[in-house]
């Protein structure tokens, strides 16, 4: 015991050991790759170069559409070959630029620091934000948005979010074993932004190897310190991790920074160190590629824009037709109908599926039984909530607090009547929040 | 084209249980004291229970075709409220009362209302009062080993002494499934083992009941009358078995918390001062219907919300 969590959350099935023990791979892409110029939170980015021109790696190709917003770094040299809609992973069409990789790879020019101390603090943040760093983990928030709060002085915890709760996913766990080195140098880059603050690295106690080489490492940090976390889901949610680290509750209508708080995953903390320490700009990724559809699960390095058709294939290619792919966790992840859809910044994993699990789900009655309340992190009753949500009840909704619900899934997978929880309140969500911004 | 993956909103993943494996869990539960209540009744228990039980069934899948509706018999749950109905039926009743006791349970407590998670009663709760009130001899009449005995409660309110120890075990007359206080817990730990109740509802139920006869039984603290008030009637099948039903309870944790002590409340006030010796069954049934009360003024504070009086502190 002794192990930090939260109240609520559930155990699925981890499926962590397909893809586990695979050490990080490098894929070159060989066709074409596509940028959606929104591939982060906020205003799109508007593109800077124009069909036929020569581009290299690492040359800005769109810049940022507001200061909520992010640039866009081509990941390969060669020729802009289209700029038009593209499918993307959530299913919308969206404005993208198309590069024909030449396959030379050759570079623009970095500039790496080799005095990061001697950084100013908007020195540091410049480097973040024209580096088009975003929330790697899957939100894709601009980072640079994250570490300019109101008033840093009141900042005390910078958390990594090394939890990697959604089953299946590895990417994070291998980055720990593999860069963390870097890890506890992105971390000291952010550190120096806030006086007042301690770096925390939240992880989960399924990953007892990462507990200890971090923790080893940072034991002459007197700054930073290993949290290690109780394996459950959502222990990697924003607002759990920061009650498990720190005991300080926040609800949605607040920002981390209102708890003091700034949370970044593992991904995001190393494009901190490569944009500040390296010079460069956010352009290849690590995901997990795995399932049991694919025929060698593993941890790949690719460059950001390659179509997911082909990081399939460097996983080995299929072991026989399979019926579902999901960009993201089995949690949280989207299901894609199709393959021929780009990487993005936020891209940490592509799940293969031979079956199903969900299609032969018919719901029934609810009974009440109130497992959904149980395992609820946001401590909602989400049976009711649906209820009112397929009733079109707005305002119930939000008297019960249905706004607060942060789409983990938890209702939906432990409900044994199979109900559509978390979808309907979903919905009711949407339509809620599209109604207030009306107003 | 015939390529295109399959598209649903997340999670993409499910947990095993299912409504009919919790309803079998239930049935598991129940077993300990359904073959007390075989052994100590005799065969006469076993033929109830089955017919209860059959009729039970038969009335859903009846009322199912008739209306035309999928059929639910496949959850398990007429199962669970025939074996409930039949442990709350004296060994000696009629075999066509039960049948009647069955019907009425399923179709006018249940189906009536739209079936398996509408009803705001318990099924079969409210066929154990429809057949008290029709059959009021035939359901206060209780044998034991070809005598005809009364209930620890009733022989308590008579004046009478009775056996602490007897009770335990279950050697006394009664319902069926009601006089064994040690099969029905160990049922119940099986329950709240499998994560299929937990104690909220059972420990206020019984708490508030234990404090409630303690100030106004008459008695004082009298061990001897604190256990016959405890395992002499249906208290520890209703708390365990009844009031813990999902349908009729509330599922806001605080509300189950304040459900059972109006259950403990109802129930004592009906031993203590009604014409009954007896008030589980009306108890957990009156509060069943405080059940949408309770909810409403029990709605949990989401995470992270700050009450409003705390709002002006900050408060975390």
């Amino acid at each position: 015991m002794g192990l930090k969590t939260f109240k609520g959350g559930v155990h699925p099935f981890e499926g962590k050991e397909l893809a586990k023990d695979q050490p990080i791979k490098e894929v070159k892409p060989e066709g074409e790759l596509v940028y959606p110029v929104s591939q982060h939170i906020g205003a799109p980015a508007n593109p800077v170069v124009s069909v036929g021109d020569a581009v290299l790696r690492g040359q800005l190709i769109a810049e940022a559409g507001g200061f909520v917003s992010s640039p866009i770094y081509a990941s390969v040299s060669g020729t802009v070959k289209a700029i038009e809609p593209r499918r993307v992973a959530v299913g919308d069409m969206v404005k993208s630029i198309v590069i024909e990789n030449d396959g030379e790879y050759r570079e623009a020019e970095f500039h790496p620091c080799d005095n990061v101390e001697g950084l100013s603090r908007e020195e540091i943040i410049t480097k973040v934000k024209d580096a088009g760093v975003v929330g790697m983990g899957g939100a894709g928030f601009p980072t640079h948005v994250k570490l300019s709060p109101k008033e840093p002085e009141k900042i005390e915890y910078i958390i990594a979010n090394c939890a990697e709760c959604e089953p299946y996913l590895t990417a994070d766990y291998r980055r720990m074993l593999e860069n963390p080195e870097e890890l506890i140098e992105g971390m000291r880059i952010i550190l120096k932004l806030f006086d007042k603050a301690k770096g925390v690295f939240g992880i989960e106690n399924n990953k007892p190897d990462c507990i200890a080489k971090l923790t080893e490492l940072t034991r002459n940090e007197p700054r930073m310190e290993v949290c290690a976390l109780q394996t459950k889901y959502p222990q990697g949610g924003e607002r759990q991790l920061i009650y498990a680290v720190t005991g300080r509750a926040i609800n949605s209508k607040m920002l981390p920074a209102d708890a003091g708080c700034i949370v970044n995953n593992v991904e995001t903390i190393l494009a901190v160190y490569n944009a500040v320490k390296l010079g460069k700009p956010v352009m290849n990724r690590v995901s997990t590629i795995t399932g049991d559809a694919v025929n060698h699960p593993g941890n790949f390095l690719y460059y950001i824009g390659t179509n997911y058709a082909e990081l399939v294939e460097a996983a080995g290619g299929f072991k026989s037709q399979p019926e579902k792919m999901i960009s993201g966790g089995p949690m949280m992840g989207f299901s894609m109908f199709s393959l021929d859809i780009p990487t993005t910044k936020t891209s940490s994993s592509l799940l293969c599926f031979l079956k199903d699990e969900v299609a032969e789900i018919e719901p029934s009655a609810c009974i009440n039984c109130g497992r959904c309340v149980e395992a609820c992190p946001e401590q909602l009753i989400p049976s009711r909530l649906a209820r009112m949500s397929n009733n079109g009840l707005a305002d119930t909704f939000e008297a019960w607090h249905g706004l607060e619900c942060i789409e983990c899934g938890s209702c939906s997978f432990v409900c044994p009547a199979r109900r559509q929880l978390a979808q309907s309140i979903k919905t009711m969500k949407k339509q809620v929040l599209a109604a207030k911004r009306k107003k | 084209m015939s390529d295109f993956y399959h598209v649903s909103s997340s999670p993409h993943v499910r947990a095993k249980d299912t409504t009919g494996r919790i309803m079998l869990y239930v049935i598991i539960g129940l077993l300990p004291t359904s073959l007390f209540g075989i052994y100590n009744f005799g065969y006469k228990a076993l033929i109830l229970i089955l017919v209860t039980i059959a009729s039970c069934v038969a009335s859903e899948w009846v009322f199912n075709k008739i209306v035309h509706k999928k059929n639910t018999i496949g959850d398990l749950s007429a199962v669970v409220t025939g074996l409930l109905l039949a442990l709350n039926l004296p060994a000696t009743l009629p075999w066509w009362q039960a049948v009647l006791g069955g019907v009425f349970a399923i179709v006018v407590v249940k189906m009536l209302f739209g079936g398996l998670g509408q009803n705001f009663m318990n099924p079969a709760l409210g066929a154990r009062c429809f057949l008290l009130i029709a059959f009021a001899a035939n359901m206060t009449s209780f044998e034991i080993n070809a005598y005809t005995g009364a209930t620890p409660l009733a022989a308590m309110r008579a004046g009478e002494a009775v056996n602490a120890m007897d009770m335990l075990i279950g050697r006394t007359a009664g319902t069926i499934g009601e006089t064994s206080a040690i099969a029905i817990l160990i049922g119940a730990i099986f329950l709240i083992l499998m994560g299929v109740i937990d104690l909220r509802i059972p420990a206020s139920y019984i708490i508030t009941f234990v404090i409630f006869i303690l100030l106004f039984g008459g008695y004082g603290f009298d061990i001897n009358y604190v256990t016959a008030q405890l395992c002499g009637g249906g208290l520890m099948l209703g708390a365990f078995f009844m009031a813990t039903d999902y349908v009729t309870s509330p599922i806001t944790p605080r509300g189950q918390i304040l459900f059972g002590i109006c259950c403990g409340i109802f129930t004592g006030l009906f031993r203590c001062f009604g014409a009954n010796a007896e008030g589980v069954s009306f108890a957990i049934i009156l509060s069943n219907i405080l059940v949408p009360l309770i909810e409403k003024y029990t709605v949990p504070r989401a995470f992270g919300q700050v009450k409003e009086s705390k709002k002006a502190e900050g408060g975390k």
